[in-house]
């Protein structure tokens, strides 16, 4: 279960997020849509304390780790993180990527995790990409990878930051793809997108964000296609 | 009085000898340069003041003053505060090692701070700590970037380490002013000098283009 409660984030004199509540629990796919500036990005990378609120607390499961003694580290183990801009590391190949985290964070044995990465990269679809290098993979690819990254830590929760806003649009499926197979395996995931047929299909829960508040929230059905308040109406209008 | 070729070559072994010494003098330099200027440039940007400042004022005064002013402190300003007989060639070696990490730490930190920040929020975001992500992420993928401008920095000390001959060390510049002082043949002396160090600096000079090349062809294709 995540937990947000009445996180607030200040950069300088900007309020980003403006007491933000919100709920996960185990299983649920949660998707937060918004527009551009909104605080979106900020409220995912504050539930792995990429960004550390100004005020409020965060829980994952029982553990306040919003805590000043909680050990983040810990922590991040548990929660992985998919970048809209990939982030893999340029210097390793797709399996050193995927194997590089257990390894030196976990202290598992390289052989062990060898073919534990094999098997994540297999996942999503890239064990016969396994010796290629980060240029030498489509978009598409990539974002595969580092999925399959993340998922080597095998976390109980993912948060993925627009994964797919960043593509080309024939390889946004294939992204997708493996996104919805994890939520049918039963991943607990935070997913800022605006993807809706995305949501419908595996969302439970929809959140609109705007200016740093969240002013609605339902099923994607709800949401969608009857939204209350009129600046959700105003936005989906926009997007869709 | 013209110039005397055979002069040149008869100066020839003795400054060839002398080259060796700058050579190898340069080579520890910029190895104490690197070792030190690695823990300096960590320093610089380590999240903690305590470490920032000591390693801000090392890389600031190592390169606001003049190489040959930090020579002559060492070898005469030292000795004169803690009583003890100072060894040219010992403080030649250090004289030129403490210059170079701060030029060294500076090359460091520049490379470290051109890695895209995402680097570190993935590795981070893996549960790595912050020296992890440094070592197993960052510093890699720097290395490589500062590979150029740290052989331009070797080369720079190949020339500046001709000032030790100043405190004495027998090095190319010492045994070429030496010469001039014994023979009155200053032009052979000096003109043969500066073969010697184009010999050694033209194909590092290459060398480093060369990487500097390779380099902004990898950065196209990512
Ligand atoms: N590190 C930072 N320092 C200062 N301001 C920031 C920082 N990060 C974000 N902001 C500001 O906070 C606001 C919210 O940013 P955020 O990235 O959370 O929005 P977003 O909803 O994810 O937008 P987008 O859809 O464009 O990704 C923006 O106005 C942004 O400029
Ligand atoms: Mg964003």
């Amino acid at each position: 279960m995540i937990s947000v409660r009445n996180v607030r984030k200040n950069f300088g004199n900007l309020e980003v997020l403006k007491g933000v509540n919100l709920e996960v629990k185990d299983g649920e796919v949660v998707v937060i849509i918004g527009p551009s500036g909104s605080g979106k990005s900020t409220l995912l990378r504050t539930i792995n304390r990429l960004e550390e609120p100004t005020s409020g607390e965060i829980y994952i499961d029982d553990v306040c780790i919003t805590d000043r003694n909680v050990d983040i580290n810990r922590i991040r183990q548990h929660v992985g993180m998919v970048f809209q801009s990939f982030n893999l590391f340029p210097h390793l190949t797709a399996l050193q990527n995927v194997a590089l985290a257990p390894v030196v964070v976990q202290h598992r044995p390289p052989a062990e995790v060898q073919e534990l990465a094999m098997a994540q990269l297999s996942r999503v679809g890239l064990a016969h990409k396994a010796n290629a290098y980060p240029q030498q993979l489509s978009g598409g690819q990539q974002q595969r990878v580092a999925i399959a990254r993340a998922l080597a830590m095998e976390p109980r929760f993912m948060l993925f930051d627009e994964p797919t806003s960043a593509l080309d649009p024939e390889m946004i499926g294939e992204v997708l793809a493996v996104m919805k197979s994890l939520a049918r395996d039963g991943m607990t995931m935070v997913v800022v997108s605006h993807e809706m047929g995305f949501s419908r299909e595996v969302a439970d829960r929809v959140v609109f964000l705007e200016y740093g508040q969240i002013l609605e929230e339902g099923t994607p059905e709800q949401l969608f296609d009857h939204p209350r308040h009129p600046r959700t109406q105003e936005f989906l209008s926009k997007v869709l | 009085m013209t110039i005397d070729p055979g002069i040149m070559l008869e100066f020839l072994p003795y400054l060839l000898h002398g080259a060796i010494y700058t050579i190898v003098l340069s080579t520890v330099a910029i190895a104490i340069g690197i070792v030190m200027g690695l823990i300096i440039a960590l320093m610089k940007i380590a999240p903690l003041k305590v470490l920032r400042w000591p390693a801000t004022a090392y890389t600031d005064f190592f390169r606001g003053t003049p190489l040959l002013v930090q020579l002559m402190m060492l070898h005469y300003g030292l000795p004169q505060i803690f009583h003890y007989t100072p060894v040219a060639w010992l403080d030649a070696f250090i004289g030129l090692g403490l210059n170079s990490a701060g030029y060294v730490a500076e090359i460091f930190r520049a490379g470290i701070e051109s890695i895209d920040r995402g680097q570190t929020e993935a590795a981070r975001s893996l549960g790595m700590t912050y020296m992890q992500a440094m070592r197993c992420v960052i510093l890699p993928q720097a290395v490589r970037r500062v590979l150029p401008p740290l052989g331009n920095e070797y080369i720079a000390l190949l020339k500046d380490s001709s000032l030790v001959s100043i405190i004495g060390m027998s090095e190319l510049m010492f045994r070429a002013r030496l010469l001039n002082g014994s023979t009155y043949r200053p032009f052979e002396a000096f003109f043969t000098a500066a073969i010697l160090y184009l010999v050694i600096t033209l194909p590092l000079t290459q060398l480093v283009a060369v990487m500097e090349r390779k380099m902004s062809i990898s950065d196209k294709r990512s």
